[in-house]
């Protein structure tokens, strides 16, 4: 089977964000980037449904040149190829579905696999919005995933526990927190992962617009917490809260 | 145009510019991406063991081993066609500093690596590398180096352990006692160093199952607890003749130039085991308060973090610089045992200044944790027990001072460095340059060609027998060695700015280290007299070294880490 998966370059989540002065997005200068963890965790999983079944796994990625260090590492854990759609700037995640879009339809894979969200904004939109867009069926937050001939079973984590569902390939996975552990990428690996293909495009080359959708306006850092204060006993407590914090 | 440097003591030519030297800013893509995947696994897999792997618990220290073998990181020395990946040396060598953050681990996997493994790959025959580097490369089979006995450790040529052929010509018949054998507890495969009939120096490649092995106790040690070492008992040992290690009577080339490798791991070591100690003891100073003041406000606390971190720029400067002219040697001739040999002078220069630095890296961060760095609750205490074995093995550091000029002069005087010119041509009243770092530099080579030269005339051959004036040199070296290194590197990097304070504090503390040093020597050496024509070079720079080091200690505190070199963005 040939499975697409996507990674994203983020931040690395020990580096604590800073605010650029202007608002305008968080310093990156001299900042580590990684894979985004649910993307690793989708990688493995890919990794592990061609160990199993055979195939071929294709990495996807959006973003700048420097995004080919995160395509390599995906290559270095064992993916086959890489692609990288080069863009400049936030990419939302309407204008990473079509993209996204645009590559499943030259690479026809039977399977797409997405991280469930990427940690620096949060969204968790675009592998739904690419389901809907290329009208497949799609499996959100997996936390396994079997495939027998055409039919993939998912279990999901849901908020009032596991649902399991199924589809007939081709589909859209999400990857959830449980789904495995990723594997380190082996010392080889890494030196193979120089020699495979990354082929590059630009998202005119894909006929698509990224002008994007949603505009951020400015960014701030939320307002420093205010020290707590230790109190000597429950009245105190109950007075600072009914006349101070106005919570009572 | 310029050429990489290949050559050994590059920093005693001035006129050597046209060369440019391996730095930290010169690693490829995918050497970060290696580095980085080597220290994942030691923060996820060797970290979070300290203590399982400091109780020795039974069968961790192989397991590890083989799950680094299983990422590919015991293969790095070994060439594709035996299971290894065959790259340079600095490459592996980045690999040793990722790795080096626990004491025991660190030791562990650097005898396996290293002096269990690279006996094979330097001197082994196709069979033998067919043999054994396999199942080297992956951990599947473990190695020790088994060259001292009780008897013998620094003049470990006078080994007392014996090889006889026995009587169908098939077998060595080895016995003897190895002591302090570093892995022996679970090691599969012993290089072991005996002398056939009692004379010839040779080295064999040991089974453990083989008839009359037995391996003594655990020994009780200071530090590196996690890391086993036991004494090898060879008692009527039948070794097939197929498993002596290069010709029978050169084992001591067998053992010198693994040394050399071992000597210049170490020093990369250290650059690992310095960058750890700074990584845990930051956290802390930020949080300690005494007096309303977090520590890392007190300007005492931010000058001991400012003189390690310009120190330990230094020693990586020196270190990466010596495996990029070893990986050029290499590449030029395609030897990669006798690039090693040729730069063994920095390889010792390496031991002795990693050793020392992450010594005082250990003892000053357990200073700055106070009463509770002497408490074996927080990691520095077993930190500053594990790190003094460096001083110790790999030849001890009086033995590598001795050899710096020891062998600097021997090639001297076989005409493979054109040293004599340069004794001559030194003179202190060589004008010197306004900047420090390159001020500095030319005082320290201008010092150390003028020093060695004279003691080499006044002693002659009796020079060998003058230990403390070996050791003087040797100092002297190393600071000429580490100034050139770091003027070298700062003026090839794109943005300066991150160098600087790290150069100038280095080149004003090296300096003042130099002067008390040199100045000494230059009176034992040649009295008054000396030391007064040597005055221009013997002056300190003519700055403040307080503030050079406050400038360090505020980058570093804004930063929160060191901010150069390997595990960094580039
Ligand atoms: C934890 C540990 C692990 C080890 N692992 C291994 C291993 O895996 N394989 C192995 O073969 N060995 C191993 N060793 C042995 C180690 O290499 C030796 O301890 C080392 O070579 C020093 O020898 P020694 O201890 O006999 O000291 P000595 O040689 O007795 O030296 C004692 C002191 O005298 C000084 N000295 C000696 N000779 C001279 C001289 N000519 N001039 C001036 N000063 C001199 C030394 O510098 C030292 O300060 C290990 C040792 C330890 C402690």
């Amino acid at each position: 089977m040939k499975i697409l998966v996507t990674v994203k370059r983020v931040m690395d989540y020990n580096v604590k964000p800073k605010v650029k002065p202007d608002g305008s997005g968080v310093v990156t200068d001299g900042v580590n980037m990684i894979v985004n963890p649910f993307d690793e965790i989708a990688v493995e999983e890919s990794l592990k449904l061609k160990e199993k079944n055979g195939g071929e796994v294709v990495v996807l990625s959006i973003g700048t040149k420097d995004t080919t260090t995160q395509i390599r590492a995906a290559l270095a854990m064992g993916a086959d190829r890489g692609i990288l759609v080069l863009a400049d700037g936030s990419v939302d995640p309407d204008a990473a579905a079509r993209l996204i879009k645009a590559v499943y339809e030259q690479e026809k894979p039977d399977l797409v696999v997405l991280g469930k969200q990427a940690i620096d904004d949060d969204s968790s939109q675009a592998g739904q919005l690419l389901a809907e867009y290329l009208g497949l069926p799609q499996a959100t937050f997996a936390s396994k995933v079997d495939v027998a001939g055409k039919t993939v079973t998912v279990t999901r984590e849901v908020d009032g526990g596991l649902e399991t569902i199924s589809f007939d390939m081709p589909g859209v996975v999400t990857a959830d927190l449980r789904l495995n552990t990723p594997r380190y990428a082996s010392l080889p690996g890494i030196m193979k992962a120089k020699k495979k293909e990354v082929k590059e495009f630009t998202p005119a080359a894909l006929g698509v617009d990224i002008a994007p959708k949603v505009k951020v306006l400015k960014l701030e850092e939320p307002k420093a917490r205010q020290a707590g204060q230790k109190v000597p006993d429950v009245a105190t407590l109950v007075g600072k809260l009914r006349n101070e914090a106005k919570a009572l | 145009m310029t050429t990489r440097e290949s050559r050994c003591v590059g920093y005693l030519f001035s006129d050597r510019s046209h060369e440019t030297i391996m730095t930290p800013e010169m690693f490829t893509a995918e050497q970060r991406a290696l580095f980085g995947a080597v220290a994942a696994f030691t923060e996820k897999e060797v970290v979070p063991r300290r203590k399982e792997i400091e109780a020795k618990t039974p069968g961790l220290m192989a397991a590890l081993l083989k799950k680094a073998g299983g990422i590919g990181a015991l293969g790095l020395d070994i060439a594709d066609e035996h299971g290894g990946s065959g790259t340079d040396k600095t490459t592996s060598m980045l690999m040793a500093e990722s790795i080096s953050r626990e004491g025991g681990f660190a030791v562990s996997f650097g005898a396996h690596t290293g002096i269990g493994t690279l006996p094979i790959v330097f001197f082994g025959t196709d069979e033998q590398k067919q043999r054994y580097l396999p199942a080297l490369a992956t951990g599947e089979k473990l190695a020790a180096y088994a060259l001292t006995e009780a008897g013998s450790g620094s003049d470990a040529l006078a080994a007392r352990a014996t090889a006889t052929l026995s009587a169908d010509g098939k077998h060595w018949i080895l016995n003897g006692q190895k002591q302090w054998i570093t892995n022996a507890g679970f090691a599969d495969v012993f290089i072991v160093f005996a002398k056939i009939d009692g004379t010839q120096f040779t080295g064999f490649i040991v089974e453990r199952g083989m008839p009359g092995v037995s391996i003594g106790p655990e020994e009780h040690k200071l530090g590196i607890r996690g890391s086993s070492t036991c004494t090898l008992i060879l008692e009527n040992v039948p070794v097939p003749v197929q498993n002596v290690l290069g010709e029978p009577g050169r084992g001591h080339r067998i053992a010198f130039n693994v040394l050399n490798v071992g000597r210049l791991k170490l020093g990369v070591f250290a650059v690992g085991g310095v960058k750890s100690i700074l990584r845990e003891t930051l956290p802390y100073a930020r949080e300690r308060r005494q007096f309303g003041k977090a520590l890392i406000e007190f300007p005492l606390i931010r000058e001991k973090f400012a003189t390690l971190l310009a120190d330990l720029y230094a020693l990586e400067s020196m270190g990466y610089r010596a495996t990029g002219a070893i990986d050029a040697y290499t590449a030029e001739t395609g030897k990669g045992m006798e690039a090693l040999e040729e730069l063994n002078i920095e390889s010792s220069i390496l031991k002795v200044f990693g050793s020392e630095l992450l010594g005082r890296a250990a003892d000053e961060a357990l200073q700055i944790l106070g009463g509770y760095g002497y408490m074996e609750d927080y990691p520095l205490a077993k930190v500053y027990r594990d790190v003094r074995i460096n001083r110790i093995f790999e030849g001890t550091n009086e033995i590598n001072r001795m050899l710096v000029p020891g062998v600097l002069l021997k090639r001297a005087m076989k005409g493979q460095l054109p040293l004599m010119d340069a004794f001559q041509a030194a003179s202190a009243s060589v004008s010197l340059p306004e900047d420090v770092v390159d001020r500095a530099t030319v005082q320290a080579r201008t010092l150390a060609l003028i020093l060695t030269g004279r003691a080499a005339m006044q002693f002659m051959q009796g020079l060998e027998e003058e230990q403390e004036a070996l050791a003087a040199l040797a100092d002297i070296h190393q600071a000429a060695f580490g100034l050139d290194s770091v003027r070298r590197r700062l003026v090839q990097a794109d943005n300066q700015a991150l160098h600087l304070p790290l150069a100038r504090a280095y080149a004003i503390q090296e300096m003042d280290r130099l002067i008390a040093r040199a100045g000494r020597f230059a009176l034992d050496l040649g009295g008054a007299e000396l030391h007064a024509e040597l005055a221009p070079l013997l002056a300190p720079l003519p700055v403040s070294r307080t503030a050079a080091l406050r400038e360090v200690a505020t980058r570093y505190v804004e930063r929160g880490q060191y901010w150069l070199g390997a595990g960094t963005v580039a």
